[in-house]
């Protein structure tokens, strides 16, 4: 099977979509590159090259260079969604959000339920997201749960290319406003990736290692660093459960709590703020749901409660890390009453 | 192209209509028959008359918070908006939008928009759908002066000259966001001039007069339907009512609703004008009146019958399929 990026899995689902869905149309800032300039369009392909080449493929009507927008961005993507159009819209940063937020949750996620069923919005919102590029306050966080929090609202948090591929191929055919979360990280990943199209469903996540001691929960790129954590403490006989839910919204809980049953220990891990984010969703969840098997508190392993520092000591300080992750397993281990 | 007898006939039927079921549900509203908050557009009729009197179903509105005028104009049922906004069953929005939310989407009516500038966004969107699949239809985002003021709103402008999509920018100034002037709070003092500085034709109406709304009108959606792009209008007007109902009004001069209502009212001026040019008589005039109060009663009797939405709706239609 192809070994494919990350970076190429995601523009493979939107290139495949857009062949055989004339509806589709990708809308944002530089997703070619080069309009009105003298030198070559296409030139970008998005900010980080991930719509490369559908410019030449699928021309202007379909790849839509905006000015720099966020706002009137994400309503003409809610206002096409309603009348016809799937687009896919893209959010450079996901720190832009607090330019555009209006027209996600008030507008694109609410049309269905606000007019009684009877409109829809068939649209992706693609977003990176992610520190440790030093990108400081303003271009590195994951607000994962601000769009998590919202009714109407689905998101997703790919963490390789093969689930990439397949969770935007069902996102862009999804009739309701998807929150495609990548991890600017992980571009460069890859993984077998198939060449022919295939979905994979929300709300189910996927089970990276199996094991009966800790059950370890993560999001985006964490859980990656939760894996390399799970197979080092293999090597000493601790068996962990890593689980990736791939999608916020829907949460697969019966997942979690499956495996919590087994283990009786839970380490949740995200990079975002600890407060009202995604392993205190989690946590509440578990608490209410599999009180009984709790052996231990839960721990969340989490970013620290401030804005992201730009100085690489600190940003790194901020961020949770692989051996953030091995204390808190290892604390849940020794826990006793 | 002015309007003839039969279009003015409808225009008149469409202006009160909406002028009597403005009136019915501020009545109802003060006999606590309507939970929450209403925006009323008595007053504006002939801007959203004269306008949808140029689309079809495969045009696209969205609207404000005072939004009632609009859909009833864009051909939405008026007894399911009055079973809406009295929060009933069989409301346009199953009881989950109310009055703010008014919405009649089979009609191309996409929804007046509590979001003061929400809605211009929209319309780009609405427009691009149109260009990207060949179709002639047309957006129009209703604005007011308040919401002409909004970043989304110029944003939106921008955009869609831009795009060179086919959408229509109609503001309409009636004085006042919420309690504050319009001549205070757009600091140009003119909204149709700065729409212009975006790139486009902006035209300027008087919005009390449907003949003449109508005839502007027109000409943006031709302007719009030949591919030139989109277009913007300022329609000056005045609202007979306060922000929302309820509202004291303490903002405006002594005796200044009085003598809009008597020197400004669209529905006055429509049967001045068409009598002089005879295009409809009197007795006429009275007819439609009557049918009008009719149909009006009608739709307000059945919803205040009509029963409360069953609380199964709750979770219904938060998303598109199972969750």
């Amino acid at each position: 099977m192809p070994i494919k990026t990350y970076r190429q899995a995601i523009n493979e689902a939107m290139a495949q979509e857009m062949r055989q869905d004339s509806t589709v149309i990708v809308i944002g800032e530089d997703v070619a590159g080069g309009a009105g300039c003298d030198g070559e369009r296409d030139a970008y392909g998005g900010v980080m090259g991930v719509t490369k080449g559908l410019f030449p493929e699928f021309g202007e009507g379909r790849v839509i260079d905006t000015p720099i927008t966020e706002s009137a961005i994400m309503g003409a993507a809610a206002g096409a969604a309603q009348t016809g159009l799937r687009p896919i819209a893209e959010l450079m940063f996901m720190d832009f959000l607090g330019v555009c937020f209006d027209q996600i949750y008030n507008q694109a996620a609410k049309f269905r339920y606000m007019f009684g069923g009877k409109a829809q919005c068939p649209m992706v919102v693609r977003t990176m997201a992610g520190a440790g590029l030093r990108g400081g306050a303003q271009h590195s966080q994951n607000l994962t749960q601000m769009v998590t929090m919202v009714p109407g609202l689905k998101v997703v948090c790919p963490t390789n290319a093969y689930d990439a591929k397949g969770l935007l191929i069902t996102a862009i055919r999804d009739n309701d406003c998807v929150i495609f979360v990548e991890d600017k990280f992980l571009y460069e990943t890859s993984c077998e990736v198939p060449d022919e199209m295939y979905a994979i469903p929300l709300g189910e996540a996927n089970f990276l290692r199996e094991g009966t001691d800790v059950t370890i929960v993560g999001i985006s790129n964490t859980v990656n660093k939760a894996v390399a954590v799970a197979d080092r403490l293999a090597a000493e006989g601790i068996s962990c459960d890593v689980i990736d839910p791939r999608t916020t919204s829907p949460l697969d809980e019966e997942s979690i709590i499956e495996s919590v049953e087994v283990t009786g220990r839970l380490v949740i891990v995200d990079e975002m703020t600890p407060r009202c984010g995604i392993a205190a969703d989690i946590s509440s969840i578990i608490a209410e749901k599999a009180f009984s098997a709790l052996r231990a508190p839960i721990m969340k392993v989490t970013a620290a409660h401030s804005p992201i520092p730009f100085a690489p000591a600190l940003e790194d300080a901020w961020m949770p890390q692989e051996s953030d992750i091995e204390v808190a397993v290892r604390g849940v281990l020794g826990y006793r009453p | 192209m002015s309007l003839d007898k039969k279009q003015f006939l409808q225009a008149y039927r469409t202006m009160r209509t909406i002028r009597d079921f403005e009136y019915r549900v501020s009545d109802e509203f003060g006999k606590d028959n309507i939970p929450g908050f209403l925006h009323l557009y008595a007053g504006q009729e002939a801007i959203a008359t004269g306008m949808c009197m140029n689309l079809s179903d495969d045009d696209y509105i969205v609207s404000t918070h005072r939004g009632h005028g609009h859909c009833i104009a864009k051909g939405g049922d008026v007894g399911d908006m009055m079973k809406e906004i009295m929060a009933k069953q069989g409301g346009s929005c199953a009881g989950k939008g109310g009055s703010m939310h008014i919405a009649a989407v089979e009609k191309g009516m996409l929804g007046a928009n509590a979001i003061v500038g929400g809605g211009p966004p929209l319309i780009v969107g609405a427009a691009l759908s149109a260009k990207t699949l060949g179709t002639d239809s047309v957006g129009v985002s209703f604005t007011g002066d308040g919401g002409s003021n909004q970043g989304t709103t110029f944003e939106a402008m921008n955009l869609a000259v831009v795009l060179q999509v086919p959408a229509i920018f109609m503001f309409e100034n009636n004085g006042y966001g919420e309690g504050t002037a319009a001549g205070y709070a757009v600091g140009s003092k003119d909204i149709a001039s700065r729409a212009a500085a975006f790139g486009m034709p902006a035209l300027k109406v008087d919005g009390a007069d449907i003949f003449e709304t109508y005839k502007t009108c027109k000409k943006a959606v031709d302007h719009c339907r030949s591919g030139k792009g989109p277009i913007a209008i300022e329609a000056s007007i005045t609202r007979f009512r306060g922000h929302f109902e309820g509202d004291a009004q303490q903002y405006r001069g002594k005796g200044e609703v009085k003598r809009l209502m008597k020197d400004l009212d669209c529905l006055k001026i429509a049967s001045d004008i068409a009598i002089s040019k005879k295009l409809a008589t009197k007795g006429e005039l009275k007819t439609i009146d009557k049918e009008v109060a009719v149909y009006i009663d009608d739709a307000a009797t059945a919803a205040l019958a009509a029963p409360s939405p069953d609380v199964s709706e709750l979770l219904t239609d938060v998303y598109s399929s199972a969750y």
